[in-house]
């Protein structure tokens, strides 16, 4: 760990100015990763902007019927906020798969948003890592790398997006709220995270100096056939190897909408529009979720230890898709696979 | 006889959680000196070569800073490996951190920051740069074991391979039924809560007093005094309290060796504590390459088995375990051959972790038992009954006693054993393939060499001394039962003070013999007691013990009284007051009996039988019920027992499910060096476990009828669990961990 400074943002303002003013400030919320990366030498801020104090920790619903989440709410407020738990329950089934009840209380809303990967090459500073280190090279390609994507990975990176909440975020198609110093805006959740491409130092789309001000839910809310699997190393407590947040509008047995997001398998949590558009006005029937995960996984591609993910993946696929149409999702308290 | 009426047998509480549960127990980290210096090592990158270079000037300006030894500037250190050779070292040179430019290993400390706080130094280590001349790592058992050998020095007697008996291999071609068969296992890495760490505090007068992580205070005071040439009144070590060490404590640590080397040489008190990460390239379980060949004719009966094992040992160390002859002693045969081999590795040398040798060894035997069984197409446990064996066909020893037989009945009853159907995937129950999985344990009871001082007071009170650690086990607590019930006293009066090299001699805590040995001690110390108040009672006038032995007598309110009549005796405090005494004090000692040892020879036994649970189609692994029925002679307490049977099945499911390094083999390094990435059970993965000690009675595996509980839970744990997946999947895995990716694959109809 490195010596850094520390201030403490009153508004966000304070918060935009400390940032500009140091182009390796970290903004430090519940610091349930930033800190462990710092005491592994991986982040080394100059400085760190606590930004605890800002008024982002309200769950406000709006007249419309979207809920908008401020970006310093703990991912335990939210798993257990009742509008939250009525309109949009896939999202605080996601929520209570991951982490641990004391790691959701410290973890904020857009903090799970920025949490970096769990690649091993990218925790150890002694190895090569393109998202560490840009041109040092990928450790990962050609070696340990269970834990690694199946899909849009790059020459450069073959890292994952470790979040949970991120993957059901995905498939509500929320929208991020960020403020930075040319004003407002929104980004679409497919557009927040991004491929590794040519620069997989470069996790999401925000730019410096801007800041996550709060999560954004409109529109379907998915609340009667939906589903969180995920699949893990031991039952609880482990990142996804492969986990898959499923969303159906079923009409007389038809699928009139859906939505499906995949963790654990690319950079950012997995959603294809184009396909879930294909499938509408099919039978929500195995066969179909069969096709589905197979167009889905089409151009899936494993680096060896991670073959694996890919039948993996098309068996969790059909399995929450088959939760979701029976209107059972899976659990999270007790971990049993339904 | 002594009176075992009440405190022998009872579930007490240990008398050491209150302070554990409110954090007043202090750990070796957590001794605080003012001005005290703080240590943190920096380790190598690569697996094996040199250091071309090393600059530490960065990290020598870095403010706060005291020095930064590497293997240039560290001060003189015993040159021999004799003094390097600890109480439990290995065939081999020792490890001696910084003892030059050469890299053996994988996260080896290169250079040790000492500076004012522990900020300071773990800050400055980042700034070490080293340029290293590598060599090619040698890290993968499965191709390293081409190039295995015979080690050419035992570590232990006991551990060579049996004798070869019969003509393994002719019955093996003449059997009817027969497997052949390779399991793999990955390496462990012991990761108890507490980390390896020491403090030392410096006295004004030069001496030290080191608080260690470890498994012997005696073991660590003795390094310490060859290496460093300090006279054994300048050092005394303390480890008053471990927080979990399973064998990683039993050979001290190079932070032993940093903290006293720093405090020794900038004359102030040091504290060197280990990162999470350091866990890693400490002792650990090596990985294992065994090869089963078993056969058995039409009745189950085994014809033939011979047992080859490859392990991984470091290029500096052979580091040897007892993998193979439990495969010689657990069933009766009359044709064995088994063979024990090494793999030279650039990774640190391997340890004693949990059941060292017999948890691997049974991974091998009784998932091959298991194959055997279905061969024969006979039940798994009617097999094993049907193979029972009544002494140790390997020395031709007789057993103090074996009730393993009471383990398989008592335990199969209490799982439902009879409700099962042997076909693989009969038992489904809607989405879950039900498996239902047995093997049998065993682990060596022995006695080590073990010295109590027991003092007790006239108002009752007593005190307990020993060099002995309690690793978390209960050790505290039982012996503390020992010393009440042999002085007819309740527990609450006895205080026990150990973990401290300045007590009565005692050997390392390790191997089950903690309980045995120094509770063996404790009750010939209080026997000591009762003679000497014999002799002085009998020598006051009109003493009503007159004539009495002291096998006539017990102590009852605070009198010492005929067991018989206990109307017949003296106040204790008369017996002492009148020879002007303010207490007494005996001597306990033991010693494994050598006669004894040229006709018996004494086990635990276990026989553990899981059901698992798995998604058809996903691979989702529960292991939803244990039983471990467990024999092992007299309980002193059940409920600590308990508690050391309940970790070591849980440690036993991660041995089968998750535990593994990973090691990239290009570079040689381990790449999971972390508990979010090395997996050990959640408590999401432990359902109903439930542990049966059956009725032993055994008058020589030691004085007190004990035979220790520490490993024998562990053992065969890992079979069961890969017998009942077979038993649920049809597919039998030979590769361990069983991850879910594996068990997916080896679902029915992939």
């Amino acid at each position: 760990m490195r010596p850094f400074s520390y201030t403490r943002a009153e508004t966000l303002g304070d918060a935009m100015a400390a940032l500009a003013a140091n182009p390796t400030a970290r903004l430090l919320a519940g610091g349930t990763n930033l800190i462990d990366l710092m005491k592994y030498d991986v982040e080394r801020p100059a400085a760190i902007v606590d930004i605890n104090r800002l008024p982002l920790k309200e769950i406000e619903e709006l007249p419309d019927g979207s809920i908008r989440i401020g970006a310093l709410v703990s991912n335990a407020t939210v798993a257990h906020h009742p509008a939250v738990t009525e309109r949009y329950p896939l999202l605080c089934s996601a929520i209570l798969a991951g982490a641990s009840p004391q790691l959701r209380n410290a973890a904020t809303t857009g903090g799970n948003l920025l949490q970096r990967t769990r690649c091993y090459y990218f925790y150890d500073p002694s190895t090569p890592c393109n998202k560490r280190e840009p041109g040092s090279g990928c450790g990962a390609i050609g070696g340990v790398n269970r834990i690694h994507a199946i899909l849009g990975a790059s020459e450069h990176c073959i890292a994952t997006h470790p979040s949970d909440m991120c993957v059901a975020l995905a498939a509500l198609a929320a929208i991020v709220e960020v403020e930075g110093p040319d004003g407002r805006r929104d980004i679409p959740f497919s557009d927040f995270h991004r491929l590794p491409d040519d620069h997989p130092e470069r996790d999401n789309t925000m730019r410096h100096g801007e800041i996550i001000t709060a999560v954004r839910l409109e529109g379907n809310h998915f609340a009667g056939h939906h589903s969180y699997l995920k699949l893990r190393d031991r039952l609880s407590y482990a990142f996804a190897l492969v986990s898959v947040a499923a969303a159906l509008d079923v009409k007389n047995g038809m699928i009139v909408d859906m939505r499906i997001a995949l963790g654990g398998v690319a950079h950012k949590p997995w959603r294809d529009s184009l396909a879930e558009a294909e499938f509408a006005g099919q039978p929500a029937t195995e066969e179909t979720f069969a096709a589905l995960a197979d167009r889905l996984l089409a151009g899936a591609e494993g680096q060896g230890d991670n073959d694996f993910k890919i039948p993996m993946a098309r068996k969790a696929i059909v399995r929450a898709l088959k939760q979701a149409a029976a209107g059972t999702p899976q659990v999270q308290s007790d971990k049993q696979i339904r | 006889m002594l009176n075992e009426k009440n405190v022998f047998g009872s579930p007490l509480p240990r008398i050491d959680g209150p302070l554990k549960v409110t954090g007043t127990a202090p750990y070796a980290a957590e001794y605080h000196d003012p001005g005290m210096l703080f240590g943190h090592a920096f380790y190598a990158t690569v697996a094996s070569g040199r250091i071309a270079s090393i600059d530490t000037s960065k990290a020598e300006a870095y403010p706060g800073v005291v020095k930064v030894y590497t293997h240039k500037n560290r001060p003189a250190l015993a040159s021999s490996d004799d003094a390097w050779k600890d109480e439990v070292a290995l065939p081999g040179h020792p490890f001696r951190p910084l003892e030059n430019d050469r890299i053996l290993y994988d996260g080896q400390p290169i250079a040790l920051v000492i500076a004012e706080t522990f900020e300071a130094a773990r800050d400055a280590a980042d700034l070490i740069r080293v340029d290293y001349a590598a060599d090619a790592p040698h890290t993968d058992i499965e191709v390293e074991q081409a190039k295995s050998y015979v080690p050419p020095e035992p570590r232990k007697e006991d551990f060579l391979p049996t004798d070869p008996r019969g003509d393994a291999e002719a019955a093996y071609d003449a059997a009817p039924f027969k497997i052949d068969a390779e399991y793999v296992q990955e390496g462990e890495h012991h990761n108890p809560m507490e980390l390896f760490g020491t403090s030392v505090i410096r006295s004004e007068d030069g001496t030290l007093t080191v608080y260690d992580k470890t498994q012997g205070s005696q073991n660590s005071h003795d390094l310490v005094c060859g290496v460093f040439g300090l006279k054994p009144e300048q050092v005394r070590v303390v480890n008053a309290y471990v927080g979990g060490a399973f064998g990683s404590g039993l050979r001290p640590k190079h932070q032993l060796i940093f903290a006293v080397m720093a405090s020794l040489d900038l004359k102030r008190s040091v504290r060197v504590e280990m990162s999470r990460r350091e866990m890693f390239y400490l002792t650990w379980r090596p990985a294992t390459v065994q090869r089963m060949q078993v056969a058995a004719d039409a009745d189950g009966r085994l014809m033939s088995v011979r047992h080859h094992a490859v392990q991984a040992t470091s290029l500096y160390e052979d580091y040897q375990e007892n993998v193979v002859n439990w495969s010689g002693l657990t069933y009766k045969c009359d044709n064995v051959r088994l063979s024990y081999e090494l793999a030279k590795t650039t990774m640190s040398t391997p340890g004693d972790m949990r059941a060292p040798g017999a948890a691997t060894g049974f991974l091998a035997l009784e998932s091959a038992i298991d194959e055997l069984a279905y061969e024969v197409g006979m039940d798994p446990l009617e097999l094993r009954g049907k193979n029972f064996v009544t002494y140790d066909q390997n020395d031709d020893l007789q057993l103090t006693s074996k009730a393993l037989d009471l383990c398989y009945r008592e335990g199969a009853e209490r799982f439902g054993w009879d409700k099962r159907s042997h076909e693989p995937g009969s038992m489904r129950d809607g989405q879950d393939l039900v498996g239902w999985g047995v093997a049998t344990g065993v682990w060596e009871a022995t006695l080590s060499p073990a010295e109590a001082k027991v003092r007790l007071f006239p108002d009752g009170k007593i005190t307990v001394s020993a060099a002995a650690s309690d690793i978390g086990t209960g050790t505290y607590t039982i012996l503390a039962q020992i010393a009440a019930q042999n002085l007819g006293q309740t527990i609450d009066r006895v205080s026990v003070l150990i973990g401290d090299s300045s007590l009565p001699k005692t050997a390392v805590e390790g191997g089950s013999w903690t309980a045995a040995s120094s509770g063996s001690a404790v009750q010939a110390g209080c026997l000591e007691i009762k003679k000497t108040l014999l002799s002085l009672a009998q020598k006051m006038d009109n003493s009503p013990l007159k004539g009495a032995a002291v096998e006539d007598l017990a102590i009852r309110d605070n009198r010492l009284v005929l067991d018989r009549n206990d109307q017949l005796g003296l106040a204790i405090a008369d017996i002492l007051g009148s020879n002007e005494m303010s207490s007494v004090e005996g001597h306990g000692k033991v010693e494994p009996d050598q006669e004894q040892a040229k006709k018996y020879i004494s086990y635990t036994h276990s026989a553990v039988f899981v059901e698992v649970r798995i998604d058809a189609e996903l691979g989702v692994p529960r292991v939803t019920r244990v039983v471990s029925a467990i024999a092992a002679g007299k309980i002193i307490n059940p409920k600590t027992a308990r508690s050391q049977i309940l970790g070591g099945v849980v440690m036993g499911l991660g041995m089968a499910l998750h535990e593994e390094g990973m090691i990239d083999h290009r570079t040689g390094r381990i790449m999971n060096h972390n508990l979010a990435e090395y997996h050990v059970p959640a408590h999401a993965d432990i359902h109903d476990i439930d542990v049966i000690f059956v009725e032993e009675e055994d008058d020589k595996a030691s004085p007190i009828g004990v035979k220790g509980l520490g490993e024998i839970g562990i053992v065969g744990v890992g079979a069961a669990v890969a017998n009942a997946i077979f038993h649920a999947t049809g597919t039998r895995h030979r590769h361990f961990p069983i991850t879910i990716d594996k068990i997916m694959e080896g679902l029915p109809g992939q």
